[in-house]
């Protein structure tokens, strides 16, 4: 081959780069190791992490079970090496399923139109208000302090540089629910959109069609933020939401130390050509059969450049097409009968707990503790192999003795009972 | 002549809602251990929805099938060459999916204490170590979930650092071949896009931006090798005239594949840049994500890094919060992990040398590629190509569709805009020879056809699952979902 | 293929002069560049706006074309058939394909812009 090109040595192929740029030594990195000893490897790491027998960790990242299928699925090679589908002709497949998945998590939101999916649900939430305000052409944005902590400082990130005011608005300490009166002080005329998540952080459900009643009496949109998707198979989807910003992490993608995951990104018809990301359509081929392929590039970045809707150029294709297996798997009374026992498992614990709160919950809520402190509670659980819930006051200074406790399908009754005896309950 | 494919049966396939029917299911959930809960009594009846309509009700056979065929009608890099430019579409080493599935690196939460996260927290600080020496820069974070997300971490640093001077300035310089995430970033940063023309060699123009940078200016975003493949030979001169006016250098790290181990962009003058691994670094592209954008950065940007950063104390790594000069968190929790995992799995596979084979490896096919093609088709501008080649054709859209019928994934099509009719072809340094030479015989024989038969070419492809997709009618009515 | 009573801009748009109102359009040149229009954004009625300032845009599949207004004025009409049939723009963007319809505040405007016959120097196309 270096005789075809006519080079004597591979340095030939660079030596045209000036001296100053080229990098003469030697990488200060280990020389490369074999199949074995990298497998060995990151198992010597992965045991050095506590792989606990039950987890009650919620907050964001939830501990469900992921069928075997949607490995099966996702390792094939088509769709595991694949690249973007630009070439409708011949990717079929992934086209195929996206649309699928837009149709899906339009079904279970309530809304008329979904992409493709956004990084996961933290930066669909910046991406949604400022969906919103190109929409409303104002610039203010009003968020509940109850929506994911982390999804509120990454929207933080995204405004600071745009001259977007961000205002929060609290929560009622008896129910845990958004404060009606704080959010109706938080808005003005410059309101763009108003942005709340159901089920909340506390794990509490929100009065989403009252809200919306406020929020749109003021001009201002609702977006609807979720954490636990598998909230949807049993709650009310926010119909009266405008934008619906999410996480799909509880769909057989793995916690992973909290990636990759996959965003929501679902608006109502008439805000398609705002919405940030792909998205994947029907049409016909030049035989008039069904094909698909991605659709309204206009919006985005390849073809707008500075004038695109987002800088967005991904979606997390392989992430996403996991959760349209698990949503296959599962189905419609799967999904149902899945988000009817976390409600069960998480009421068993809840009630031989204090909670803070009394409003409605799923499948998470605010345990107070009552005479041992948080970190001796941890410790106990961890004693057994159990990791304890999310100590709140990290996040809220003014919730001590307070901890966030999930559970799930996977929560087996005897670990839960193990959780209500290190209380002290 | 065809010689990489001929024609094979390919299933029909409906849509899932298509396939459902009343009752089917696909799982099975134990029984509850504890007492059922009534919803309408724990949440209030109008909190419940009755059943998702429409939603699928499909059994196991019927998933596994419906997959396995869409799969079938997708090109993927494990079928053959992806020449697509700048995408670096190399074999994705299956070691990587392995190691990912690590138990005890695939079920911890975020949440977990450090000192129950010690294995994770020592795979960051080793990839950082990593990827600092691989661009010989001071630091880096691994936050950004994809290379825009890079850049945008990118020009937020810019900005901060900017700030803390006293004046953010109002323009970022971004090169008229640069790939669209690049003006779209500089928007969404709250910067004004001012675009240079390449000069006549495809390259940057050195004195238009001797004329340009000023005190407004707070950056240029440069790609190198650009996006024609070719290494800006004045990049060092570049550098130098933006850091003579307090401006600042972002590299668009998309072509590290050509640099890896041969050259270092912090050594001559680069601030801060982001690496894409899913394309350097081998991490899969699955249909369109997830990727990783990890920003590196010099030491003056450090203490602006997204929070929070990896420390190392005597009881073991743990996760720093108290960072004041943060630019703050760009996503929740600290990147994409599983991401990260294979991208070290993969520099580990290598090592030093290995990685500086890669990018020898790399050149080699790019230029065995030109050689073969540059008597047939016009190279789009006579510099020395690294990684890739771009070559210039009014047909180049029909070219990539006939293409397709001889058993290929098409090239990069008119992009980089600076080209007339761009084609731009990266084959990576996991392709052998002999799937090289099947590809430039293809492009040779589709150079002919154009000659003898045009109308063939112009009506590519014939060969595919479905004929050629009506774009123009899912624009004009776009149906998003399936409405039964 | 130019209509010789209009007037052109470099931008690539016509303007047809009615009493007090001016009716303008993308040209042939314009939608042939564009390739297959799939839709058109326009202003709101009663926008007022400015000579060479931006009003809309006009979307191919692949491309996306800003429109400038080559008059002041205020909007008082838009196309009420672009919604359904953005392909009119590529069929007829003369006639049945005009975009929007402009009160003028500034009359002797539009004759000041290129006549059919510059406009065509300007992109190099032959007259009829």
């Amino acid at each position: 081959m270096l005789d075809t090109i006519g080079a004597p040595a591979l340095e030939d192929l660079y030596a045209h780069l000036p001296e100053s740029v080229r990098f003469a030594g030697s990488l200060n990195i280990p020389p490369g190791r074999s199949e074995y000893e990298i497998i060995d490897y990151f198992r010597a790491r992965g045991s050095e992490n506590i792989h606990a027998r039950a987890n009650f960790l919620g907050a964001g990242v939830y501990h469900h079970y992921r069928p075997v299928l949607v490995d099966t699925v996702v390792s094939r090679g088509e769709f595991l090496t694949s690249y973007t589908p630009y070439q409708a002709e011949i990717s079929q497949g992934t086209l195929t399923a996206i649309f699928e998945f837009q149709t899906m998590i339009c079904q279970l939101t309530g809304m008329d139109v979904a992409n493709a999916s956004m990084y996961d649900g933290s930066t669909a939430v910046p991406e949604a208000a400022m969906m919103a305000m190109r929409i409303t052409g104002r610039s203010g944005i009003a968020v509940a302090r109850t929506v994911h902590p982390e999804y509120r400082e990454v929207l933080s990130t995204y405004t600071r540089h745009q001259g977007i005011s961000v205002s929060e608005f609290e929560y009622d300490v008896q129910s845990g629910q958004v404060d009606l009166e704080s959010l109706d002080q938080a808005m003005n005329e410059n309101t763009a959109a108003v942005i709340i998540q159901s089920p909340n952080f506390f794990g509490m459900v929100e009065n989403t069609k009252l809200i919306a009643e406020i929020v749109h009496a003021r001009g201002a949109l609702l977006v609807f933020v979720f954490s636990e998707a598998v909230s949807l198979g049993l709650l009310e989807p926010p119909r009266d939401a405008d934008i619906v910003a999410g996480e799909l992490q509880s769909f057989a993608i793995a916690p992973s130390y909290g990636g990759p995951f996959a965003g929501v990104l679902a608006a109502k018809e008439q805000y398609v050509r705002q919405i940030p990301g792909r998205l994947v359509g029907e049409t016909k081929d030049t035989n008039g059969n069904r094909a698909f392929c991605l659709t309204l590039a206009t919006r985005e970045q390849h073809i707008r450049r500075e004038k695109a809707t987002s800088n967005i150029c991904t979606n997390q294709a392989l992430i996403a097409l996991m959760a349209t297996v698990f949503m296959a798997v599962y189905g419609k009374q799967g999904l149902r009968e899945l988000a009817e026992q976390n409600l069960a498992k998480s009421h068993y614990l809840g009630e031989r707990l204090w909670r803070r709160f009394n409003g409605p919950y799923f499948n998470e809520f605010v345990a107070v503790t009552g005479p041992r402190s948080v970190e001796e509670i941890n410790g106990r659980l961890q004693g057994l192999q159990i990791v304890g819930g999310l100590p709140l006051d990290r996040f809220y200074p003014e919730l001590g003795n307070s901890v966030l406790l999930c559970c799930t399908e996977m929560s087996r009754r005897a670990d839960m009972d193990a959780v209500a005896e290190a209380f002290g309950a | 002549m065809i010689r990489k494919v001929r024609s094979h049966p390919s299933q029909n396939e409906a849509l899932l809602f298509e396939m459902s029917s009343p009752g089917k299911v696909g799982y099975q959930l134990p029984p509850l251990d504890v007492p059922g809960v009534d919803p309408a009594g724990a949440l209030g009846a109008e909190r419940v929805r009755a059943e998702i309509e429409n939603f699928p009700e499909v059994s196991e056979v019927d998933v596994i099938r419906h997959f396995t065929r869409l799969s079938t009608w997708n090109y993927a890099i494990d079928l053959g060459l992806y020449p697509l430019g700048s995408c670096t579409m190399k074999y994705n080493p299956r070691v990587n999916e392995a190691v990912a599935r690590t138990d005890g690196l695939m079920w911890i939460h975020p949440y977990q204490s450090d000192a129950l996260a010690q294995g994770a927290l020592a795979i960051l600080a080793e990839l950082e170590r990593v990827l600092i020496e691989i661009t010989g820069m001071d630091a880096v974070t691994l936050q950004p979930a994809a290379g825009a997300h890079g850049e945008l971490t990118g020009i937020l640093l810019v900005r901060a650092v900017l700030e803390a001077q006293g004046n953010m300035r109002r323009k970022v310089i971004v090169p008229d071949s640069a790939h669209g995430t690049n003006p779209s970033t500089v928007h969404t940063a709250g910067y004004e896009v001012v675009n240079v023309a390449s000069n006549d060699r495809g390259m940057l123009d050195v004195d238009a931006l001797e004329r340009m940078v000023d005190e407004d200016v707070a950056a240029i975003m440069i790609t190198n090798p650009n996006t024609l493949g070719v290494f800006e030979e004045n990049i060092a001169r570049v550098a130098e005239i933006f850091h003579a006016k307090g401006a600042l250098v972002y590299m668009d790290g998309a072509n590290m594949n050509a640099l890896a181990g041969i050259s270092r962009p912090g050594d001559y003058g680069i601030d801060l840049m982001h690496l894409n691994l899913h394309k350097t670094f081998s991490t899969p592209h699955g249909g369109g994500g997830p990727g990783s954008g990890p920003v590196a950065v010099k030491k003056q940007f450090e203490p602006f890094l997204p929070l929070p950063r990896l420390r190392r104390a005597s009881s073991g790594w743990s996760w720093d919060y108290d960072r004041p000069k943060s630019i703050g968190r760009v996503r929740a929790f600290y990147g994409n992990f599983g991401v990260l995992v294979r991208a070290l799995a993969y520099l580990m596979a290598h090592g030093g040398d290995g990685l500086r084979r890669a990018t020898q490896d790399a050149l080699l096919n790019a230029n065995y590629l030109r050689k073969l093609l540059e008597p047939h088709y016009k190279i789009a501008y006579n510099a020395p190509s690294m990684h890739e080649c771009v070559f210039s054709n009014p047909s180049t859209s029909a070219i990539a569709k006939r293409l397709i019928d001889y058993g290929f994934h098409p090239y990069t099509v008119s992009f980089p805009l600076i080209v007339h009719g761009a084609m731009m072809i990266e084959p990576t340094e996991t392709e052998s020879k002999q799937e090289l030479d099947l590809f430039a015989d293809a492009l040779i024989s589709i150079a002919k056809e154009c000659d003898e038969n045009p109308d063939l070419v112009l009506r590519a492809p014939y060969s595919t699952r479905t004929a050629k997709v009506d774009e123009v009618a899912a624009a004009r009515k776009p149906i998003l979902k399936w409405k039964g | 293929m130019d209509p010789e009573n209009l007037r052109y801009t470099k931008e690539h748009e016509w303007v047809r002069v009615e009493g007090d109102i001016g009716i303008i359009g993308i040209t042939f040149h314009a939608q042939k560049e564009l390739g297959d229009i799939v839709y058109v954004d326009l202003p709101k009625v009663g926008t007022s706006t400015q000579q060479g300032k931006t009003v809309g845009s006009v979307e191919s599949v692949k491309a996306v074309s800003d429109l400038y207004t080559p008059v002041s004025g205020e909007v008082v009409e838009i196309n009420p058939l672009l919604a359904e049939s953005p392909e009119i723009l590529n069929t007829d963007p003369y006639g049945s394909g005009w975009l929007v319809k402009i009160k003028l505040s500034d009359p002797g405007e539009a004759g000041k812009l290129l006549t059919a016959a510059e406009y065509q120097a300007y992109t190099g196309t032959e007259s009829p």
